[in-house]
C-alpha cells in the first residue's frame, strides 16, 4: 500500500462527490492575450477590498499621489492597505457603491489620474532568500495582497500561518472551474514564471513538502506553461484535474489533490494544507521581486453582449462601466452584469462599481446563453441536488427546513457546510433558488445566534446581579442577626423599660410630657427669644432637627471619607470604616445626650453657658473619636470580627448622615413632611420620611460634597431593598422619635425601642438611631446657635480644619482621660474584688469592667460623660485589645447608666416609678448581658477609633 | 441603465420538472404498447380516460385552491399518475373504476396533502389499492391475451365492455374472459397461487395453455418492455439505480432461496421478476421521487424492503400481487429511513 505521499507523488487524484458540468464557455474569452485598456477618467478605491478591517487613511482630499503610493496604512485585524493604481490627485474621499451584491456605499478614495502614470519609489528585493521571513511577510502585507480567487483573505495572514502549524502541502489553485472565467488561465499562460517565482517565495516562507498545482485539463496551455516554468523545481507538482465544477473550491481542490478533508468549521491549515490562488502568487512575486504593490489585476470581460470578450489588466478602482465600454458592450433587454462567474458571481445593480482585488470576471450575458431563471416549482424530492452537492449535503432537505424556518434542523443537516457553489440550484428541475434559501437561512441563523449571545450575556448579567443582591441581602441579614443578638439584651432591657414607661404614659396621659416639652420650649425661647409661644413645639422640633442634621452631616462626612480611602482595599475595610462611623455617631449621640442632660439643667439658668458646655462636649466627643484613632489597629481587629454588623451599621450611619445632611440643607422642607407624617402611622411616616430623606439627601449631598458621598449613597440605595428597609426603619424611628420628642423629648429613646417589638433587630437599630437623634435634638433645643459652628468645623470638607479641631479635641480628651483615670482608680478598688476570682477570668473581667464602668460613670457624670467614654481607649495603651474590651464594656455601661439616668428622670417626670426598670438597669447585669454589652461597646469603640484614624489619615493625605 | 438582479447561480441545467415527468411517461410507452398488443386496446382506452380524469381533477383542485391551473398541470406529474394507474388496472375494467381511481389519486392522495411534493403516498398506488379493496371483482378481471381468447374481442367490443360492461353483442365480461380451453383467465400470479392452494405443484400450474412459458403468456413481455423503459430512465439519469436494483435483487434472492427450498410450492426467480407488476414497480412506481427515500443509502434500503415485501405478500399474503401494498407500506417508512441514512457531510468525521 502506497503512502499518501507516494500516491501524491505518483500523480494520483481523488474524487469529490457530486459536482456538475455546466457549459464551460471558456473559449469565449481565452482566445486573445491579456489586453491593456486606457486609463479611466477616475478610479474609485474602496478602503476595504478584502476580508478584514479597513486601513487608516494616509491621504487627504486634494493630495497628489504617485502610482503605487499607499493610500491607507494597515492596522490590526487583518487590515490591508490600498495603493494608488496610477499617479494623480485625490479628488474625493467619500462612501461609494461597493463591489457587493447590495452595492452598499463604502468609504472610498476617488483618484483622478494625471495621465503621467508615474511610479513612486519601488524597493524590489534582489534575493528574497536573504531576507528575514518576517520582512517578506511584511512586504506582502504592505503590498496589500489579498486572496484573488474570490474570498479576499489577506495573504500575509496565510503566509504567516506556518509559524503556528507546519504546512505539509501548498496547493496552488489554478483550477478556475467557473464557466466563462479565464483570467487565471491567461495569467498562467503568460506569466507562469512569475507565478512559479511567487510559489517559490511561499515555499521559502512555508517550507511545505510539496507544492501541488491544480489546473483543470480544459486549460492545456496553462498546464504546459506552468509545467515548463516549474520544471526546475521538483517539489512543484503540476496536476491536470478532470473538469468538474466546483473542483476549484478550496475544500474540493484539497480533496482532489490530497484526499484530505478540511474539518467542518476548520481551515485548510487544520490538515496541513494551504491554498493560494495563482493570481495571488503572481502578486506576491510582483511585490517581492519588483516592489510593486497590488494595484491591478487580470479581469475577464466576457459574455455574448461583449463585442471583444477578453482578459484585460484592470487597475483596481476602474469602474465596471469603463471595462465594458472598452470591450464594446451592447446591452440587451433585462441585461444582467455579473461580477464573477455564472455559478457564484453576483449581479450588479449598477455598472458604476469599481474593480476590486477579488474581481476576476465581468460577465455580461444575453438571455439565451444564460437563461433567466424560470418560476420556482414544487420540490419533488428527486434529490438531484443531493447528487450534485460536492459537500454531500441534502440540499433538498435543507430547502424544506429553510422554508419552514426550522433552524435547528438546518444546523443538524449541516447548513453551514454549504459552500454556496450553486450546483444544487443548477440541477434542480423545479428551478428552486436553493442557494438563495440557504443564504437567507444562514443570515437568519447568524442573527439569531447573535441575539442569543446577547440575551445570554444579559441573562448572565442579570443573574450575577441577582446573586449579588441576594448575597448582600444575606450578609445584611446576618449582620442584623448578629447585631440583634448583641443588642437583644440591652434592647430587651430598654424594651422593658420603655414598655413600662409606655404603660405608664398610657395610663396617665401625656400631660407631663407635654409639660416637659413646653418647658424645654420655654427654655429655648428664653435663649433666643424669637419663637412664639404657640409655635414653640414645632420650633423646638425644627431646632432639634437642625441640630441633628448638622451632627449627622458631620458623621456622614466622617464616614464618607474613610469609605473613600478604604474603598480600594476591600469591602471589609469599608464595612469597618462604616462601622466606625456608626460607632462614632452613637458615641457622639450619647455624649450629646449626656451633655444635653447636663446642659438641660444649666440651660434654663444660663442658656449660653449651656450652649458652650454642649459645644465643648461635642468637640470632645469628636476628639475622643480621633483619639480612638490611636487604637485603630486593635479596633480594626474588632471591626473585622463582624464585618456584616459593621456593614449594617454603616448603612445606618449613612442613612443618618443623609438625613442629617438633608435636614441641614432644607430643614423647612423636610420638617413639614415629617411633622405631617408623624401622627398618621409610624410606618407610613417612615416610608414618607425615607423618600423625603432620599430626595433631600441627594440635594444636600450635591450641595455639600458632590464628589464623595453622593454617588456611593445614591447607588447603594436603589440596589438594595434591605438597605432601603433599614433606612426606612431609621426613618420610622426618627419619625416616631420626632413625634415623641415633640411631646416628651427626653423620653424619646426608650419609648422607641419599645415601639417596634415585632422586629427586635430593627427596633434595636432604630432605637439606637432614635436615641442618638433624641439626644442631639435635646442638645439642639438648648443651644442651637453654637452647635452649628462647632459642627461645621468637624466636617471633613476642610480636612485641615478638621485635623486642627481633632487635635484640640484630642488634647481635651486627654485631659478628660486623666480625670477618668482618677475615677478609674476609684473603680479599681471596686474591681479588686472581681479580680480576686481567677477561676473565671471572663466573669471577673466583666465584673471588673462593670465596676470600672460604674466608677467611670460616676466620674463622667461628675464631669463630662463623653470624655470618659472615649478616654479609656487612651488610658490603656499597653494592651490595646484588652483595654479596648474593658473600655468598651465600661463605656457601654456608662452609656446605659446614662440612659438609665435619663429614663429615670423621665419616668419620674411621668410621675411613675415602675420597679422593673431600676432593678433591670441598676442591679448588676447578668453575665450574658454584660458580655454582650461589652462586645457591643467594643465594636462601637473600635469603629469609632478607626473612623477617627481615617479622618486623621485623610487630613494627612490632603495636606 | 437598469440592470436585472438575480441570485446565483445564473445558469441552469435546463432539466425541468415537466421534462422529467414527460421522460418517465415516454419510458412507459414500450410497456404500454406491449400490453396493448397482448391484451388489446383496452389499456389505451383506460389511459385516455385516466388522462382526462386527472387533468380535470387537478384543474378543479387548483381552481379550488386558488392557484394557476396550467403551470401545475403542465408539470406532468398528474399525467404520470394517470399513466401508472391506467396500466395497472385490468384493461376491460368499467370506466367508473378508472375515474374513481384517478379522482382519488389526485384529489385525496395528492392535492389534499398539499399538492406535488407533499404527498406521503404514491398517488397511483394508493388509488390502485383503494380500487382493489373496494372493487375486487372488477380489479382482478384480467382477460386472457388476445390469442387464446375463446371469443376474440374487437376494439369496439372492448370499448363497449369498458363503458357498458358488455360487448356489442351483449355478452358480459365474464364471457369475454373465457380462454379457449374453457377456463377463466387469471393473471399468472393468481393462477399459480390458486393452484398451489389446491395442492398442485407450481410446475403443474404453469403447464397450461393459459399460462404459457416462463412467467405467463404476455406478462413476461410486458415486464421486459417496462425493464427497457426503466433502463432508459437510468440512462437519462431521471432515476437513480439504487431503488430498482435493490428491489429486483432482493426479490430475485428471496424467490431464488424460496425456490431452492421448496421448488414444488414456490415459483422461480424468473417467474417473480417477469410476472405481475415487478418491472413497472421497480422502475416506475417505487422510484416516484416524492414518496421514495431521498438518500442513496436510504434508497437501497427502501428498494430492498419493497422487494422483500413483494415476495412475502406474493407468497404468504392473500393477494396475488403486492407491489402496490409494498410501496405504500414503505412510503410510510421513508421519513425514518431518511433520518437514519443521512450521508456524511464533507468535513464531518472524515476518515483520512
Amino acid at each position: 500500500m502506497e503512502t499518501l505521499l507516494e500516491q501524491i507523488e505518483h500523480g494520483k487524484l481523488w474524487q469529490f462527490p457530486g459536482g456538475i458540468h455546466p457549459p464551460e464557455q471558456k473559449s469565449v474569452s481565452n482566445q486573445a492575450s491579456i489586453g491593456r485598456i486606457p486609463l479611466p477618467d477616475y478610479l474609485v478605491l474602496p478602503l476595504k477590498q478584502h476580508i478584514g478591517a479597513n486601513g487608516q487613511l494616509l491621504v487627504n482630499k486634494g493630495d497628489s499621489v504617485r502610482k503605487g503610493q499607499p493610500l491607507t496604512r494597515p492596522g490590526a485585524n487583518w487590515s490591508l492597505p490600498v495603493h494608488a493604481p496610477t499617479s494623480g490627485v485625490i479628488s474625493d474621499i467619500k462612501p461609494m457603491p461597493s463591489a457587493h451584491p447590495s452595492a452598499l456605499p463604502e468609504l472610498s478614495i476617488v483618484l483622478t489620474p494625471d495621465g503621467e502614470d508615474k511610479w513612486c519609489e519601488l524597493n524590489p528585493v534582489a534575493d528574497y532568500t536573504q531576507l528575514d521571513k518576517q520582512a517578506l511577510i511584511d512586504i506582502i502585507h504592505h503590498a496589500g495582497i489579498a486572496g484573488m480567487g474570490g474570498a479576499g483573505f489577506p495573504t500575509y495572514v496565510k503566509a504567516d500561518s506556518a509559524k503556528h502549524k507546519p504546512v505539509e502541502f501548498l496547493v496552488v489553485n489554478g483550477v478556475e472551474c467557473e464557466p466563462y472565467i479565464t483570467a487565471d488561465d491567461l495569467l498562467m499562460r503568460e506569466h507562469a514564471e512569475q507565478i512559479v517565482q511567487g510559489i517559490e517565495i511561499m515555499q521559502h516562507l512555508l517550507n511545505p513538502q510539496y507544492v501541488l498545482v491544480g489546473i483543470e485539463t480544459n486549460k492545456p496551455e496553462a498546464i504546459q506553461a506552468m509545467t515548463a516554468a516549474a520544471a526546475h523545481n521538483d517539489k512543484i507538482l503540476v496536476r491536470g484535474l478532470p473538469v468538474k465544477y466546483p473542483s476549484g473550491g478550496e475544500k474540493q481542490l484539497i480533496q482532489v489533490l490530497t484526499s484530505k478533508e478540511v474539518p467542518s468549521g476548520g481551515i485548510p491549515a487544520d490538515v496541513g494544507v494551504l491554498v493560494q490562488n495563482v493570481g495571488t502568487l503572481f502578486a506576491v512575486s510582483e511585490a517581492i521581486c519588483k516592489g510593486k504593490p497590488l494595484i491591478e489585476r487580470v479581469v475577464t470581460v466576457t459574455g455574448n453582449t461583449i463585442q471583444t470578450p477578453q482578459n484585460v489588466w484592470a487597475l483596481l478602482g476602474s469602474e465596471i462601466k469603463h471595462l465594458l465600454t472598452c470591450q464594446g458592450f451592447e446591452p440587451v433587454a433585462e441585461q444582467r452584469v455579473i461580477m464573477g462567474g455564472p455559478m457564484m458571481g453576483f449581479t450588479l445593480p449598477t455598472v458604476r462599481i469599481p474593480v476590486v482585488k477579488t474581481t476576476n470576471c465581468i460577465l455580461a450575458p444575453d438571455n439565451q446563453e444564460l437563461a433567466v431563471a424560470g418560476p420556482e416549482q414544487a420540490c419533488i424530492r428527486c434529490s438531484a441536488c443531493a447528487d450534485a452537492c460536492p459537500q454531500t449535503l441534502l440540499p433538498q432537505q435543507l430547502q424544506w427546513f429553510a422554508k419552514g424556518k426550522e433552524y435547528d434542523k438546518l444546523e443538524e443537516h449541516n447548513l453551514f457546510d454549504c459552500i454556496e457553489c450553486g450546483a444544487c440550484a443548477y440541477v434542480c428541475p423545479s428551478e428552486i433558488p436553493l442557494v438563495q434559501y440557504y443564504r437567507v437561512a444562514k443570515a437568519e441563523i447568524r442573527e439569531q445566534k447573535l441575539e442569543k449571545v446577547k440575551a445570554e450575556r444579559a441573562k448572565e448579567r442579570f443573574e450575577a446581579r441577582k446573586e449579588r443582591l441576594e448575597r448582600e441581602q444575606e450578609e445584611r441579614q446576618n449582620r442584623h442577626k448578629r447585631s440583634a443578638r448583641s443588642n437583644t439584651r440591652s434592647t430587651e432591657q430598654s424594651d422593658k423599660v420603655s414598655a413600662a414607661m409606655e404603660r405608664v404614659k398610657q395610663k396617665k396621659d401625656s400631660q407631663s410630657a407635654v409639660q416637659a416639652a413646653i418647658e424645654r420650649a420655654k427654655a429655648k425661647k428664653s435663649a433666643d427669644g424669637t419663637l412664639e409661644p404657640d409655635n414653640s413645639e414645632v420650633a423646638l422640633e425644627r431646632a432639634k432637627r437642625k441640630e441633628k442634621a448638622r451632627q449627622y452631616k458631620a458623621e456622614k462626612d466622617a464616614q464618607a471619607t474613610p469609605d473613600m480611602h478604604a474603598g480600594g482595599e476591600g469591602s471589609r475595610k469599608d464595612a469597618v470604616a462604616a462601622a466606625i462611623a456608626r460607632a462614632k455617631a452613637k458615641k457622639a449621640a450619647q455624649q450629646d445626650d449626656d451633655t444635653a442632660q447636663s446642659s438641660s439643667d444649666a440651660g434654663t439658668e444660663d442658656p449660653r453657658k449651656a450652649a458652650v458646655a454642649a459645644a465643648i462636649a461635642r468637640a470632645k466627643a469628636k476628639k475622643a473619636t480621633q483619639q480612638d484613632d490611636d487604637t485603630a489597629q486593635s479596633s480594626s481587629d474588632a471591626g473585622t470580627e463582624d464585618p456584616r454588623k459593621a456593614a449594617v451599621a454603616a448603612a445606618i450611619a449613612r442613612a443618618k448622615a443623609k438625613k442629617a445632611a438633608k435636614d441641614t440643607e432644607q430643614p423647612d422642607e423636610a420638617q413639614p413632611v415629617k411633622t405631617d407624617a408623624e401622627p398618621v402611622d409610624p410606618r407610613k411616616a417612615a416610608v414618607a420620611a425615607a423618600i423625603a430623606r432620599a430626595k433631600a439627601k441627594k440635594a444636600a449631598k450635591e450641595a455639600e460634597q458632590p464628589d464623595e458621598a453622593q454617588p456611593a449613597e445614591a447607588n447603594a440605595e436603589p440596589e438594595d431593598t434591605r438597605k432601603a428597609a433599614v433606612a426606612a426603619a431609621i426613618a420610622r424611628a426618627k419619625a416616631k422619635k420626632a413625634a415623641k420628642e415633640a411631646e416628651q423629648p427626653d423620653e424619646a429613646q426608650p419609648v422607641e425601642a419599645d415601639a417596634e417589638p415585632e422586629d427586635p433587630r430593627k427596633a434595636a437599630v432604630a432605637a439606637a438611631i432614635a436615641r442618638a437623634k433624641a439626644k442631639k435634638a435635646a442638645k439642639e433645643a438648648e443651644q442651637p446657635d453654637e452647635a452649628q459652628p462647632v459642627e461645621a468645623d468637624a466636617e471633613p470638607e476642610d480636612p485641615r480644619k478638621a485635623a486642627v479641631a481633632a487635635a484640640i479635641a484630642r488634647a481635651k480628651a486627654k485631659k478628660a482621660a486623666k480625670e477618668a483615670k482618677e475615677a478609674e482608680q476609684q473603680a479599681d478598688t471596686v474591681t479588686d474584688e472581681a479580680d480576686a476570682e481567677p477561676e473565671d477570668p471572663r466573669k471577673a473581667a466583666v465584673a471588673a469592667a462593670i465596676a470600672r464602668a460604674k466608677a467611670k460613670k460616676a466620674a463622667k457624670e461628675a464631669e463630662q460623660q463623653a470624655d470618659t467614654v472615649t478616654d479609656e481607649a487612651d488610658a490603656e495603651p499597653e494592651d490595646p485589645r484588652k483595654a479596648a474590651v474593658a473600655a468598651a464594656i465600661a463605656r457601654a455601661k456608662a452609656k446605659k447608666t446614662a440612659k438609665e439616668a435619663e429614663q429615670q428622670a423621665d419616668t419620674e417626670q411621668a410621675s411613675s416609678a415602675p420597679e422593673q426598670e431600676s432593678p433591670a438597669n441598676d442591679a448588676p447585669l447578668s453575665a450574658e448581658e454584660k458580655r454582650q454589652a461589652a462586645i457591643k461597646a467594643a465594636v462601637a469603640r473600635a469603629k469609632a477609633k478607626k473612623q477617627a484614624a481615617a479622618k486623621d489619615q485623610e487630613g494627612n493625605d490632603l495636606s | 441603465m437598469k440592470l436585472t438582479m438575480a441570485s446565483s447561480p445564473h445558469n441552469h441545467s435546463h432539466k425541468t420538472l415537466s421534462r422529467l415527468m414527460l421522460t418517465v411517461i415516454a419510458a412507459c410507452i414500450p410497456g404500454i404498447l406491449v400490453q396493448s398488443y397482448f391484451f388489446g386496446p383496452g389499456t389505451l382506452f383506460q389511459l385516455v380516460l385516466a388522462l382526462l380524469t386527472v387533468s380535470l381533477s387537478e384543474a378543479a383542485m387548483m381552481k379550488l385552491r386558488g392557484r394557476p391551473v396550467w403551470p401545475t398541470l403542465s408539470d406532468g406529474s398528474a399525467w404520470l399518475t394517470a399513466v401508472l394507474l391506467a396500466v395497472s388496472i385490468p384493461p376491460l375494467a368499467p370506466w367508473w373504476v378508472t375515474v374513481i381511481g384517478c379522482v382519488f389519486a389526485i384529489v385525496i392522495v395528492k392535492q389534499l396533502y398539499g399538492g406535488l411534493g407533499f404527498n406521503l403516498f404514491n398517488p397511483a398506488m394508493a388509488a390502485y389499492v383503494l380500487l382493489l379493496i373496494s372493487f375486487p371483482v372488477q380489479m382482478t378481471s384480467w382477460t386472457p391475451i388476445m390469442e387464446i381468447q375463446a371469443t376474440p374481442l374487437s376494439a369496439l367490443d372492448q370499448l363497449a365492455l369498458i363503458f357498458t360492461e358488455q360487448t356489442l353483442s351483449g355478452a358480459p365480461l365474464a364471457e369475454a374472459r373465457q380462454v379457449i380451453d374453457g377456463t377463466t383467465s387469471a393473471t399468472p400470479l393468481d393462477h399459480v397461487k390458486t393452484a398451489v392452494s389446491q395442492n398442485l405443484t407450481v410446475s403443474e400450474a404453469t403447464n397450461s395453455i393459459a399460462f404459457g412459458e416462463y412467467a405467463g403468456q404476455g406478462w413476461q413481455w410486458v415486464n421486459l418492455a417496462y425493464l427497457l423503459g426503466g433502463l432508459y430512465l437510468l440512462k437519462t439519469k431521471v432515476i437513480n439505480w439504487h431503488i430498482p436494483v435493490a428491489f429486483i435483487v432482493t426479490l430475485a434472492v428471496c424467490s431464488g432461496l424460496g425456490y431452492a427450498l421448496s421448488p414444488a410450492t414456490q415459483a422461480g426467480t424468473l417467474f417473480h421478476l417477469l410476472s405481475g407488476a415487478t418491472m413497472l414497480g421497480a422502475f416506475f412506481i417505487a422510484t416516484d421521487p416524492v414518496s421514495a427515500s431521498t438518500t442513496n443509502r436510504g434508497r437501497l434500503i427502501y428498494g430492498a424492503l419493497i422487494g422483500l415485501l413483494v415476495y412475502l405478500i406474493r407468497h404468504f399474503g392473500g393477494y396475488p400481487d403486492a407491489v402496490a401494498f409494498a410501496v405504500l407500506i414503505m412510503n410510510m417508512a421513508v421519513p425514518l429511513i431518511d433520518y437514519y441514512t443521512q450521508p456524511r457531510t464533507y468535513g464531518h468525521g472524515a476518515s483520512s
